[in-house]
């Protein structure tokens, strides 16, 4: 059987590229949201130290992922690239700024003569944790929510706003979301570091926190999921490329990919099935059912952006500069030629799985700390 | 294409890109050759099987780690930096420009970020050939994601495998090939990793000195300076080699660059080569900006005639014959380039207009237009040359790009001589009594520094004012947004970059005098 590499076909292949990336991303960020309990969780600096360690092992996991969602998002729908960046200026840099501060943290914080003090380098963890997780959610959610913007004929980006991102933060939606994404990597990051940490105190306060995490996190997303489904959506016509709004569109589109709904609805099950077993039977398995379960999700709610005749990045100042996963990608040469690097990426996963597995053999724990290793 | 210039708003942007990457280069050249020395290390030590190689390998390890975080810092800057502070840029050429920088991010960043991971984390936990490996694909991870930005960057200094759509108003890649196997890729890249090989081997023999100073670690510093010697002296006459590659392939492609970092203002024949010189105002002016001329200078006869054609006889352009023409040669004026510019530009726009009248007879006749070799060889390769307004406009700045080259190909000879000297007297025995010398490699540390610096801004200085050569001048690439928001960025990124170099510097000192754990 030969598949047609047609344009249209390498668009959606790269949307589904990017929407993994994302959704990857998002789970990747329970590194954030651990980062966020550095100084409630911990009695003492040992145990401090040991949540910083398990953390510390996935960093570059997630920034790397970061880089590469950005890398990608920019060879394939590069109209977005320059239209968002270009345009909603001030959220990308703070998202930026607080990525900055975490890169150098964990190397920095405990080495001698480190000029600011270990707190400060925590500090700025605990910064990335919230803000990073949180103004990403925000940003994301403009993909419904759409943004004020105009393109000229030569696919230049006029903001329509001085506030050049920041007025996202005024829309309800987008901050419901955002505050779900950041719930959701706390939940992440305490299920992590019940299944990594060997110390008692550690993971019991990590147990109780749970609870307090999960309900603003339900509460955040199911307004941002029954919003959704009930408002109106950007739908771009297949032919012409006019976009209009057209009511429920998500939830049409849910309806219309069944295989996307079944990713949704099965994606939100196991993270509710993860979290009730972390805390009904405190188990510390929770993390393998969020974290394929975040992942689920979010592909789900980014395919549900993109696919099915829907403008993914929408302009709310003018309908018809919404962009689409047609009119805002690459070439289909470009798209091509990338689609074979896209090839390597299940040896990419492959190694990383490889090299988890054998540097993660042990549990974090005091003596793990006090060995010879690389400590941060 | 652009409703209004801002002159404040370009400039703050440049400022903010240059300072990006100019704190960003501080660490990579370091990574890129710390990685392969470690390796290197490693290797004796895997297999010897003698724990004071293991001892050597991890102390220069460490510090590789705290120059690794704030090269990864600096660097997210600047991928998104291409989106948010030149977004009409990103536009024109994403299609070309983005697939780089993904295919770095998946073949490259994952293959550092994990196994840099396994360097760090694996001792005891991986077999020792594991983690050998692993050091290796660091390294050569390293190296491999600086490919894929140079090719990118490449590209905006010959801009080739590609094709103008009027469509959407972008430059479209046709020939991977060409892009990744582009002449100045390929020197780019050479010259750019041995330039960091050779920053690391200076750093390692500096840091070795210091300890043969104070006598301490004696054997441990000597063993550093022997396998830094080896490769700074191979990686310095590499450099040297692909210093001089690149500058015959500038000539060739960027003659107005080529001519600034030699402040040549009159073609001539049997041209001399400057070794080095002094420049002041020549009191001849193009436009508003007056040529420079030499107070003194030391030259050598016929050598940039030979350099450039292989011919002594053989006439090499000035700017003057680039600004304003020489039909003799077969060189268009500044204003000849401009008019074929303004009439691509008017092209698209006429195309533009027929598409918004749905005018398919005229839509047609246009698309063939830009479908047609002629027309892209003749009038839309001078694309940008529509948006200069004056001749002058297209002269980089001279002195910077004449003092930046000359300084660091000096500073290049130097090294050579350093690590020559720093093998013998290693060899000989003397080095250790030979403090005069220690202290000397001590202080050449920064040298590599500013050498690699400097490169870097006679680089992208001496494209000005182009973003992509001919094609895009940096006055349209520019993000629409407004200046004081770039301005508040700059100072935040001055202020941010600024304290973490300091707490970097106090960390990599208490490092080294801690010196190698027992």
């Amino acid at each position: 059987m030969t598949i047609m590499i047609t344009h249209i076909f390498l668009q959606n292949y790269w949307w589904f590229i990017v929407s993994l990336l994302g959704s990857l991303l998002v789970f990747l960020m329970f590194v954030q949201g651990g980062q966020t309990f550095l100084f409630s969780l911990a009695k003492n600096e040992m145990q401090r130290t040991m949540i910083v360690n398990t953390l510390g092992r996935k960093w570059e996991f997630t920034f790397t992922t970061l880089v590469t969602f950005g890398g990608a998002f920019f060879a394939s729908f590069p109209l977005f690239y320059s239209t968002s960046f270009g345009g909603a200026y001030w959220v990308w840099m703070a998202i930026l700024f607080s990525f900055i501060l975490q890169a150098v943290a964990y190397e920095y914080r405990s080495k001698p003569s480190n000029v600011y003090g270990k707190k400060t380098f925590d500090f700025f963890l605990l910064l990335n944790g919230s803000l990073g997780p949180f103004l990403i959610g925000v940003a994301v959610a403009t993909f419904f929510t759409g943004s004020k913007f105009s393109l000229n004929q030569m696919n230049q980006v006029k903001w329509e706003t001085q506030w050049h991102g920041i007025e996202a933060l005024l829309n309800i939606k987008n901050l419901a979301l955002g505050l779900a994404v950041l719930f959701l990597v706390r939940i992440n990051g305490l299920l992590y570091i019940i299944n990594t940490v060997e110390e008692e105190n550690v993971v019991a306060s990590a147990h109780k926190k749970l609870t307090f995490n999960i309900i603003p996190f339900l509460l955040f997303f199911l307004f941002f999921i029954i919003m959704l489904l009930v408002s109106s959506g950007f739908a771009a016509d297949r032919v012409t490329g006019v976009v209009s709004m057209e009511s429920l569109k998500y939830l049409h589109n849910l309806l219309r990919m069944p295989v996307v709904l079944i990713f949704f609805l099965s994606g939100v099950l196991v993270v509710l099935f993860g979290i009730s077993i972390a805390v009904f039977k405190k188990s510390s398995k929770g993390i393998w059912f969020t974290g394929p379960g975040t992942i689920l999700t979010v592909l789900s709610l980014f395919l549900t952006a993109g696919y099915n005749g829907t403008a993914f990045y929408p302009s709310i100042f003018n309908l018809q500069n919404s962009l689409t996963i047609r009119n805002a990608s690459s070439s289909q040469f470009t798209l091509k030629t990338m689609t074979i690097v896209s090839f390597f990426i299940p040896i990419v996963i492959a190694y990383i799985w490889y090299t988890w597995k054998s540097i993660s053999n042990k549990k974090i724990n005091e003596d793990e700390m006090k060995s010879d290793g690389h400590v941060y | 294409m652009i409703e209004n210039i801002n002159p404040g708003l370009i400039d703050w942007s440049r400022a903010q890109f240059a300072l990006t990457a100019i704190y960003h280069w501080l660490f990579v050249p370091l990574t890129l050759g710390l990685s392969f020395l470690v390796a290197m290390m490693e290797t004796i030590y895997v297999r010897t099987g003698k724990e004071e190689w293991k001892r050597l390998t991890r102390f220069w390890m460490t510090l590789f780690g705290i120059n690794f975080a704030i090269g990864v810092a600096t660097g997210i800057i600047l991928e998104f930096e291409f989106g948010t502070n030149w977004s009409n840029y990103s536009w024109f050429v994403g299609d070309i420009f983005g697939a780089p920088l993904a295919i770095e991010g998946i073949l490259a960043f994952f293959l550092e970020s994990t196994f840099v991971a396994v360097m760090f984390f694996g001792w005891n936990k991986v077999s020792r050939k594991f983690h050998l490996l692993s050091s290796w694909l660091v390294a050569i991870g390293a190296s491999f994601s600086a490919l894929w930005i140079l090719v990118a960057n490449a590209w905006m200094e010959n801009p080739v495998g590609m094709v103008f759509n009027p469509d959407t108003v972008r430059n479209e890649m046709m020939n991977f090939w060409a892009v990744l196997f582009n002449p100045v890729a390929v020197d780019k890249f050479l010259h750019t990793i041995s330039s960091g090989f050779v920053l690391a081997s200076m750093f390692v023999m500096g840091i070795s000195a210091w300890f043969l100073i104070k006598k301490r670690e004696e054997l441990l510093a000597k063993r550093s300076i022997l396998i830094a010697g080896i490769f700074g002296l191979a990686s310095s006459l590499f450099l040297a080699f692909t210093g001089d590659s690149s500058a015959r392939t500038i000539a060739r492609i960027q003659p107005v660059k080529f001519e600034a970092f030699e402040a040549l203002s009159d073609g001539k024949q049997n041209a001399p080569l400057v070794a080095f010189g002094v420049l002041h105002g020549s009191g001849e002016k193009i436009g508003g900006k007056e040529l420079p001329n030499f107070i003194f200078k030391i030259e050598i006869p016929d050598l940039l005639s030979v350099m450039t054609s292989g011919n002594k006889d053989a006439y090499v352009p000035g700017l003057k014959d680039h600004i304003e023409g020489n039909s003799d040669k077969g060189i268009l004026s500044v204003i000849e380039k401009a008019e074929r510019g303004k009439i691509a530009r008017q092209t698209l726009l006429d195309y533009k207009k027929a598409k918004e009248n749905k005018d398919n007879e005229q839509i047609g006749v246009l698309l063939k237009k830009f479908q047609d070799q002629g027309f892209r060889d003749n009038y839309f390769k001078y694309f940008g040359y529509a948006f200069i307004n004056s001749p002058e406009e297209v002269i980089p700045e001279i002195y910077g790009a004449f003092y930046s080259f000359h300084l660091m190909v000096i500073l290049g000879f130097l090294f050579i001589l350093i690590f020559s000297l720093a093998l013998i007297f290693l060899f000989n025995g003397t080095i250790g009594s030979k403090r005069w010398f220690l202290w000397i490699l001590l202080f050449s540390i920064p040298l590599p520094y500013l050498a690699s610096e400097l490169g870097w801004i006679l680089t992208e200085m001496g494209r000005q004012p182009w973003i992509i050569q001919d094609l895009m001048p940096v006055k349209i690439a520019v993000s629409n947004i407004s200046a004081d928001s770039v301005k508040t960025t700059f100072f935040l990124f001055v202020f941010i970059f600024t304290a973490l170099l300091i707490a970097e510097i106090s960390i990599m000192l208490k490092q080294i005098r801690l010196g190698p754990k027992h």
